[in-house]
């Protein structure tokens, strides 16, 4: 083995993997906050335009691939990573008191990001599928046809159980990011008496003002169309 | 005087332990009485009395590790009521004592759970897999000659409390128990962090933690998840800032060392 593959083939090598790329789609969330934003605007037509600059940009389309692979290795890794510790205690404590010591979301992170997972497939085949494969009806907007993504968004967010899919989604990404924002910077080491503090209270913050950002969406219009 | 204190009075309790003849058999937790405990005595005199009791009825006492009893050495184990070292923070198990548990409590014993530390009986585990880890790079081989002057070697106060602090190690594998994934990042971290910190340990510093993570890894200890349950329930407060410069020193090793 090269110094190269050994290096990312240890504990904390892999370790390291899990943490640049968690970093990576922690700046993915904000990007893709910030965009959706355009959901709030009362028309569509700026969620079409920009839907259709997201899948046309060779720009973004190329971030996508690397966005792909954040996703892959981040997974991969954190599973190669959880299944060897879950082989380390291969004969249970009969009586343990973890809570004593540490914080839930830090023992489920494997748990937490299996949730995520999941919503990710599902949100992945509802938007992600039917925008780039499917036929969406098109939309004149200032005399050039558009998918009318938009559409698509609020149709599917007047379906109670699709909108509680995607509220749990962010409820199991916040504590995900909970752990994990802060825990990153100390897997790479980054760890100072003058940096920690301001680094886990921004984490804090972060784990809670995205996925409220996200679920907000979905609330949005399920309490503005459907309950009222 | 000691009458008078609540505390003084004797108590009964209910003791779940761990039974296992040796590394290969089943084990199970067996129930046991013990009356008359004295809040002042010490967990280890507790469970002494109790193999006391044991001999004497012709029955095997109960295995465990003990050493100093001062809270020096490291030896004494046990996972007590869900804990490393018992409920008590930053406290070895021989510091522990009765008045930290009522009369009629049970109280369950568990030895220190992970697969690089085999069971050899009962509540004795095989920590040696440490051992392995320390020789693999916790050492110097400059000569430091004898003892020198103060302040000759130049190294800052903040500095040299930081090693200090991780010198106080013990490798108890408390860490190691308390940690969800079975991980030993928080001793291999002091260990490396100590020597990493002072001017005698430059010599290896690079080798010295790539050996030494080898090691952990090749040992089968766990990868640390920053869930910091280690730092919580070690006896001598080793901080997490150690894993961190582990970390570091790990990475930037393996990026600029000559061991291809």
């Amino acid at each position: 083995m090269s110094w190269f593959t050994k290096t990312f083939t240890s504990t904390i090598g892999r370790k390291v993997l899990v943490a640049v790329t968690g970093l990576f789609l922690c700046s993915f969330l904000v990007v893709h906050l910030v965009g959706n934003l355009q959901l709030f605007q009362e028309s569509g037509d700026a969620f079409n335009i920009y839907s259709h600059f997201m899948a046309t940009n060779p720009i973004i389309r190329t971030m996508e691939i690397v966005l792909v692979l954040g996703f892959g290795f981040h997974i991969y890794e954190a599973l190669v990573l959880t299944r060897r510790n879950q082989s380390v205690r291969k004969v249970a404590y009969a009586y343990n008191r973890p809570q004593d010591n540490s914080n839930w979301s830090s023992r489920n992170m494997g748990l937490l990001g299996t949730v995520i997972l999941v919503f990710l497939i599902v949100h992945l085949y509802n938007f992600f599928w039917r925008a780039r494969f499917g036929e969406p009806n098109m939309i004149p907007i200032e005399g050039t046809e558009y998918d009318d993504l938009y559409s698509v968004v609020v149709q599917s967010f007047h379906l109670w159980w699709y909108v509680l899919i995607y509220v749990l989604g962010q409820i199991a990404l916040g504590y995900h990011l909970y752990h994990g924002f802060q825990s990153a910077f100390q897997t790479l080491g980054l760890n100072h008496k003058k940096y920690t503090p301001a680094i886990q209270k921004f984490g804090a913050l972060f784990s809670i003002v995205v996925p409220a950002g996200f679920a907000a969406m979905p609330l949005y219009f399920f309490i503005k169309d459907v309950v009222l | 005087m000691a009458g008078n204190n609540p505390n003084s009075k004797p108590m009964n309790l209910t003791l779940k332990v761990w039974r296992q003849k040796n590394t290969q058999a089943a084990g199970r937790l067996e129930t046991y009485q013990v009356k008359d405990i004295s809040p002042e005595m010490s967990f280890l005199e507790m469970l002494d009395v109790l193999n006391e009791d044991l001999l004497r009825s012709g029955q095997d006492p109960i295995a465990f590790d003990h050493d100093c009893r001062e809270g020096i050495c490291g030896m004494c184990s046990l996972y007590i009521n869900g804990r490393a070292h018992g409920p008590e923070r930053g406290t070895t198990t021989c510091q522990l004592h009765m008045r930290k548990f009522s009369d009629g409590d049970t109280i369950t014993i568990e030895p220190w759970r992970a697969a690089p530390f085999p069971i050899l009986k009962d509540l004795t585990v095989d920590r040696s897999a440490l051992d392995r880890i320390q020789q693999a790079g916790g050492y110097i081989s400059v000569n430091t000659g004898g003892v020198p002057d103060a302040n000759e070697i130049p190294i800052p106060k903040t500095i040299a409390d930081k090693a200090f602090d991780a010198a106080t190690c013990i490798q108890c594998g408390a860490c190691v128990a308390a940690c969800k994934n079975g991980s030993a990042m928080l001793f291999t971290s002091a260990k490396v962090s100590q020597l990493a910190m002072l001017p005698q340990g430059q010599v290896e510093r690079k080798t010295r933690v790539e050996n030494m993570v080898a090691q952990m890894d090749k040992e089968g200890f766990g990868a640390c998840t920053n869930i910091g349950s280690c730092a919580a329930e070690c006896p001598v407060g080793i901080s997490l800032e150690n894993i961190a410069m582990l970390n570091r020193e790990f990475i930037s090793a393996k990026f600029t060392s000559e061991n291809v």
